[in-house]
């Protein structure tokens, strides 16, 4: 199992990618600086969290548009595996791998917190370590992560069964409209989709940072343990 | 400004520059001439009390800075203490209260990256920061605009650089209605062979300037620092720097990744007073010269004078000394990141600071001079008033309503409004977030090793008595860091007071330096790096000059060998919970006292330091070998207060046995005695057994389990209730 987890300026989370790779699969995965023009050969793509270029546009614009997004989408277009989170999905959102935007919080201030998640599907790469209906918990740490798509596109992604995560109670419960279940605001609770292929995945929290019992918890870990199973299979 | 406007040179520019009448007389014997404007600049910065601590260095002098752990104490850009495993903590922390004023948002969060760049310029990856904050009544009018900007501030920085924040405190009271103070505190960790200092050396190497280019913001901000506001205080907005915290991440990665090659000589990063400081200091420490040319240093705004440039304080840049054959290797990694790189001089054998530009010597100041001249003052101290006494205590709340009213005021209020808005778990190595354990508790990457950090204080002790003040705010932060079982190791302080010049300031100055020494002394628990903010005061609305109450945050620093054997203040159900050290009831100056009764009156509680050392040292040591299994020091609101936010901590209740008998109840569950902590534990006779060997006091008072707190009378508070009492605050705060 090979991974490539891609760096561009002002990105923060892939120290905590790598631990959690490491920490779960005992793999160790490849930094890969933007400016490379060639992708080294890897099973998996990931973007991970953090403020690219500061995110002084919209969240993930900038990084959508430089020139190693353009190796990602070949990638991406031949069946590789992306994972992208919290600013990561911001830039598959904006590069048009998957549909949809992120808009800021419904608080319209940063939110940093635990929240549960429940698993609408167990037969992705991403999703396959828990059964469906599962809720683990994670953290998640952002501005701008309240999922936005208009009508047609949400009733695609509703029909086509590509909601992978819901903001959820501990219990499962899924109200859109309860702040403190859906703390960002999101449009049916969406909190990670996935592409038609489903081999394209986007969330906003934070598993990566919950894969330790002395951490808090490692309710993360079966997003890793998954991709580790499709990958070495 | 150009040429013709450029003002006259004399004692009056010199006064509004802040220099004193005998302190410009200092300058000009110096110089043996008129100094250019440059050079009166370059002193007026370099002798505020915000860069040469004049009225503070005489007693920040008597604080205890050695212990056998201590690598480099103060005087370095941040204190340095090893930390076991060939490792090093390095750590700071600094106010920015006066630009916090001025602009919320930006006077926080330009004081988190200052503290940062502080700590990463000596060689550390910063893993961790925290803060303290005080605020004025939340009843007056700017409150909610300050709270709001300077929680956005800081987190608006610290979240996109990556660095989690992990910890703080908040107070609020009247006194700090014009006067907010923002303290922010910095936690690194570097190989112990590998770290930076700021001496420079080797006549004819070059300077270096990396990081953004420097515009016309911040300047004269350390005299603004320096001085008391007055009634015009936000027309100087301009002065408050712009912060940049996607520059600053490039910053630490460039300057990290530079670090593991030999290129550096020495490096400081360019905080107060700018390139003056950084280069004056550097040169200084180093006892060479300096010449620096200025048409090198890259630039913002067109048309900069050598005054505008020397005294900018642009946000993230360092000076750094190099080795003249890596100069290309240094270039290359600065420009893979996208950030300025300049020689813009080079060190010199004349022992003087030469600063040209276009052509022309700008400044030429001998630095020997400008460092040992600098003025230090043994200003007067007088003793502040004693407390009034505690007044006609005539109750008629029972216990029950008396706690929920006290979870809900401003000083006990849930900080979750605050901490939701602060990435705490970036790093993957926050194995104790706020809220969760007394400390906050990160791991070392690759290691074991735990680093509990607090930052601790509580002024109305310290304005009722500074002594007793100084020496509470230091255990305060040994406890919470014994509370989770790691090894108080040393101090950073951050000491905010009002004018100097005023005797009764200056003697609260003293006395908190005296009571911060004896509890750093016997504790073993040295100050390795502080910073002093004065002149915070303001003018309330009939004209006269307010003081904050004297404020000297402290922030802690422990290690745990072994994370895995750390505790937090959750409960445990079906555990016993055991109260360590003496309950005498003192309720002089307690929370309980002022909301209440309201009244700020009486004494505040005495201070045991052996005691606290054995009550302490036992607490560790039962929490190392199991006995204990969840811990919370007993602070503001006292033992009832403690107890409760274990339960909140946990989700689960506990059963109040009765209290000792032969004192009041609302003493007995509300007092602030100190040296005291809740353990959790489910091995109760042999913790008891324990305690009773080494004559620590030790009493069972509570069963955990169920779902609310009930009292000995029956009578039942839910967890629900407990919780809605304590988290109304701030929302209500925000809604105004």
């Amino acid at each position: 199992m090979k991974i490539g987890i891609v760096v561009f300026p002002g990105i923060n989370r892939e120290r905590d990618m790598v631990l959690a790779f490491e920490r779960v699969t005992g793999h160790t995965p490849t930094i890969i600086w933007h400016r490379e023009t060639h992708l080294p050969k890897v099973d998996l793509i990931v973007l991970p969290g953090g403020f690219s270029y500061g995110d002084y546009l919209r969240c993930g614009a900038m990084a959508a548009h430089s020139p190693i997004m353009q190796e990602i989408s070949h990638f991406a277009k031949n069946g590789g595996y992306v994972l992208g989170v919290c600013n990561g999905f911001q830039i598959l959102t904006e590069a048009g791998l998957l549909p949809g935007a992120l808009l800021p919080n419904a608080s319209l201030r940063f939110l940093s917190q635990d929240c549960y998640l429940r698993v609408e599907r167990d037969d992705t790469p991403y999703t396959n370590g828990w059964k469906k209906g599962d809720v683990f918990l994670t953290p998640m740490a952002h501005g701008d992560g309240n999922y936005f798509a208009d009508t047609k596109t949400l009733k695609m992604l509703e029909d086509d069964n590509r909601i992978v995560f819901r903001y959820a109670s501990a219990s499962g419960k899924v109200d859109p409209q309860d702040q403190t279940l859906n703390p960002n605001g999101s449009i049916n609770a969406i909190a990670g989709i996935i592409s038609e292929n489903g081999r394209i995945c986007g969330m906003m929290p934070h598993p990566e940072d919950l894969v330790d019992p002395l951490m808090g918890g490692d309710d993360g870990k079966p997003l890793f343990q998954g991709i580790m199973e499709t990958l070495t299979q | 400004m150009n040429k013709k406007q450029q003002p006259i040179v004399n004692e009056k520019l010199a006064s509004e520059f802040g220099l004193s009448t005998e302190e410009y007389a200092k300058v000009l014997t110096i110089m043996g001439r008129n100094p250019s404007l440059t050079e009166l600049g370059i002193f007026s910065v370099m002798w505020s009390e915000h860069c040469s601590y004049k009225s503070s260095r005489a007693w920040l002098k008597t604080l205890p800075t050695k212990a056998p752990w201590v690598i480099h104490g103060p005087g370095e850009n941040a204190g340095v203490v090893d930390i076991g495993q060939g490792f090093a903590a390095i750590f700071k922390m600094e106010s920015h209260n006066h630009p916090s004023f001025i602009e919320p948002y930006q006077g926080a969060a330009t004081g988190v990256g200052g503290i940062l760049r502080d700590v990463f310029t000596m060689g550390a990856r910063p893993i961790a920061n925290l803060n303290a904050l005080r605020f004025g009544s939340p009843d007056h009018s700017s409150t909610r605009h300050i709270v709001d900007g300077v929680v956005r501030g800081i987190g608006g920085y610290g979240n996109c650089v990556g660095v989690p924040t992990v910890g703080g405190e908040v107070n609020f009271h009247s006194s700090y209605n014009g006067n907010p103070l923002v303290n922010a505190m910095t936690v690194g960790v570097a190989r112990k062979d590998k770290i930076f200092l700021s001496a420079a050396a080797g006549i004819g190497n070059p300077v270096i300037y990396v990081g953004s280019k420097t515009g016309r913001d911040g300047i004269h901000g350390a005299t603004m620092a320096s001085a008391e506001f007055d009634e015009d205080a936000a027309s100087k907005r301009p002065t408050v720097q712009v912060g940049d915290p996607f520059v600053e991440k490039l910053l630490i990665e460039a300057c990290l990744e530079l670090m593991e090659t030999d290129a550096i000589v020495a490096i400081q990063d360019m905080g107060a007073a700018g390139l003056t400081s950084s280069a004056v200091e550097m040169a200084g420490k180093g006892g060479v010269g300096i010449e620096l040319d200025l048409d090198h240093v890259p630039q913002r705004e067109s048309h900069m004078t050598a005054y505008e440039m020397m005294l900018s304080e642009s946000q993230e840049r360092m000076l750094m000394i190099l080795r003249p054959d890596r100069t290309d290797v240094a270039k290359q990694i600065f420009e893979k990141w996208e950030l300025d790189f300049a020689i813009i001089g080079h060190l010199t054998d004349t022992g003087h600071i030469v600063v040209r530009h276009n052509g022309k010597i700008e400044a030429d100041i001998p630095l020997k001079p400008l460092a040992d001249e600098a003025p230090l003052y043994h200003r007067p101290t007088a003793p502040s008033p004693a407390p009034a006494p505690i007044g006609d205590l005539k109750i008629e709340k029972s216990i029950e309503e008396t706690l929920l009213q006290l979870l809900g005021c401003a000083d006990l209020a849930s900080r979750a409004w605050i901490w939701n808005q602060y990435d705490s778990t970036i790093g993957g190595q926050t194995v104790y977030r706020p809220g969760k354990a007394d400390a906050a508790l990160v791991q070392v990457d690759k290691t074991t090793i735990g680093l509990a950090l607090t930052t601790d204080c509580t002024p109305r002790y310290c304005a009722a008595n500074a002594k007793i003040g100084g020496a509470q705010a230091v255990v305060e932060a040994w406890r919470n860091i014994t509370a989770v079982g790691a090894k108080p190791l040393a101090v950073t302080d951050n000491l905010n007071f009002g004018n100097p010049e005023k005797p009764e300031v200056m003697g609260q100055i003293a006395d908190v330096i005296e009571g911060m020494k004896k509890a750093c002394t016997i504790l073993d628990f040295p100050v390795v790096s502080g910073n002093v903010s004065l002149y915070n005061e303001t003018r309330d609305q009939e004209g006269k000059a307010v003081s904050v109450l004297p404020t000297p945050a402290i922030g802690g620093l422990g290690v745990i060998e072994d994370t895995s054997k750390a505790v937090g203040n959750s409960l445990i159900g079906g555990c016993e919970l055991v109260i360590i050290g003496e309950t005498k009831g003192h309720l002089g100056q307690t929370i309980w006292l002022r909301e209440i009764m309201g009244q700020e009156t009486g004494a505040p509680p005495s201070i045991d330091l052996q005691t606290e050392k054995a009550n302490g040292d036992f607490v560790r040591n039962e929490i190392l070998n199991g006995n204990i299994l969840a811990c919370h020091d007993v602070s503001d609101g006292g033992l009832l207060v403690a107890i409760t936010e274990m339960v909140l901590a946990s989700n689960i209740g506990c059963t109040l046995d009765v209290p000792e008998s032969g004192m009041r109840p609302e003493a007995y569950w509300f007092g602030e005695d100190q040296a005291r902590y809740v353990v959790v534990t489910s091995n109760k006779d042999k913790l008891l057994q324990n305690a009773k060997e080494k004559n620590i006091p030790a009493r069972v008072i509570a069963y955990a389990g169920g779902d609310g707190l009930v009292f000995p009378s029956g009578s039942v508070i839910t967890i629900a209730r407990l919780r809605e009492a304590n988290n109304g605050f701030f929302t209500a705060l925000m809604k105004g």
